[in-house]
């Protein structure tokens, strides 16, 4: 308690002015969540569609293709991070940064070497930090992935997926590390295997294609043209799915930190005052007893003359 | 489904990002990598390619859809039609002037997606004249 009741006073006021800002954040990560939520609902029919597409092509023809083809001793993996452009959102970005850590360890494990390439600043930021070499970052529009990005890193994607082994720049797999948006209140990092593809897989988070036969299509021009126009589309739109994602978990995470901020400077605020409040006590029976003190010097001193 | 109401098609055109059109409809016209593509009631179970061009719904109240579509697929069963593209434009929504600018310069440039960039606009452009 050895600071003065002014500079108690600056503290509150500074605390006050962080929580204002902190709680103004929270708000627009409050509303943008909507928002978020509704973009991922509107791409939902998309992906829908396509997957209902690209099962009924597997379904009926078995057309081996070049993006759901194994390699038989893969020795490189691309792995593809989807973090956050900006920070103050907890700890999203490490959480998902740590994900992907595993994955690499898991990866490395398994003899194969790995191609970074980071949608988001903060990722890039990581990997430059560490000295660690990426192929390609993707930054600038974390909280509102467009369909163009997810366009872009597709194509790079699935262009180094085809490449043939030993060429370089080419990869035998490549994985998705992304934040799943669960609820408000739970987000976690997962890692999926986007190539090569399995169709049949279920998709979560996705709604399922209804479960009833799927009629005898006529594929025009023919089967294997069809997955060939299908699939790249059908990898685009994963990543834009996971992106949304991703996005949406960005601004939970970013509403729970800043909520979380908001309370630690009430509760800062509340302790000042009251350290204040003593200081100020302190202050004012120092001062009775300086009077009361100096009163009493001063009838000390006049009786003696007396 | 709307496999037994009434006497219409359900039809989807769907963008990556949105729905941009859905509800019934009498016909669907589409350009597919094979020719023209017209679509009614009871028409086979069917999946194809489509081109950047231009597709025709005639809706059931009697007024004609007409979008642009930067390829994507036709996908016809149960009188259920899904037209999925990356990009799907309707024709009101279609900045003429900016289709334009956007074919000329496509024309004058050398880049390697220059053609697609001019069919793309061109579709654009016809699609809007159109409705």
């Amino acid at each position: 308690m050895a600071l003065s009741l002014r500079e108690y006073r600056a503290r509150i006021k500074s605390t006050e002015s962080m929580k204002k800002i902190t709680r103004a954040m929270e708000l627009i990560a409050a509303s943008r969540i909507i928002k978020a939520q509704q973009r991922a609902q509107a791409a939902a029919p998309y992906a829908r569609e396509l997957t209902r597409a690209v099962s009924a092509v597997a379904t009926f023809s078995n057309v081996d293709h070049p993006l759901t083809r194994e390699e038989e001793s893969p020795k490189r993996a691309a792995v593809l991070i989807v973090t956050s452009d900006r920070g103050l959102a907890g700890a999203y970005s490490s959480s998902v940064l740590k994900e992907a850590e595993r994955l690499a360890e898991k990866l490395r494990d398994e003899g194969k070497e790995i191609d970074w390439f980071i949608a988001g600043r903060k990722g890039e930021a990581y990997f430059k930090f560490r000295q660690r070499p990426i192929i390609q970052a993707w930054t600038g529009a974390s909280d509102q992935p467009s369909y163009d990005t997810a366009a872009d890193i597709g194509r790079v994607l699935i262009e180094a997926f085809l490449k043939e082994q030993g060429e370089d720049g080419d990869v035998d797999e490549v994985h998705v590390v992304y934040t799943r948006f669960r609820s408000m209140l739970v987000q976690e990092p997962t890692a999926v295997r986007l190539l090569p593809l399995e169709v049949v897989e279920a998709e979560e988070g996705v709604e399922q294609p209804q479960a009833d036969l799927l009629p005898l299509y006529e594929f025009e021009p023919s089967p294997a043209e069809v997955l060939d126009g299908l699939l790249p589309q059908y990898v685009q739109s994963r990543i834009f799915f996971a992106l949304l994602q991703a996005a949406a978990s960005e601004l939970a995470a970013r509403q729970k930190a800043m909520k979380s901020a908001t309370d630690n400077a009430d509760e800062l605020i509340k302790k000042y005052t009251r350290i204040a409040n003593q200081a100020r006590q302190a202050g004012i029976t120092q001062e009775i007893s300086e009077i009361v003190g100096g009163v009493n010097a001063l009838a000390d001193a006049n009786s003696g003359n007396d | 489904m709307a496999a037994s109401e009434g006497d219409a098609l359900q039809v989807e055109l769907v963008a990556a990002d949105r729905t941009v059109w859905s509800g019934q409809a009498t016909m669907v016209i589409a350009r597919t990598v094979e020719g023209d593509v017209g679509v009614l009631k009871d028409h086979a179970p069917l999946l194809s390619l489509l081109t950047d061009a231009v597709v025709e719904i005639s809706a059931e109240e009697g007024d004609v859809v007409v979008a642009a579509v930067d390829g994507g697929f036709l996908s016809v069963a149960n009188n259920r039609v899904s037209i999925l593209s990356e990009r799907a434009i309707l024709a009101t929504d279609i900045d003429v002037s900016a289709a334009q600018s956007e074919l000329e310069e496509a024309r004058s440039s050398d880049a390697d997606d220059a053609e697609a960039r001019i069919r793309r606009a061109e579709s654009r452009i016809r699609a809007a004249e159109r409705s």
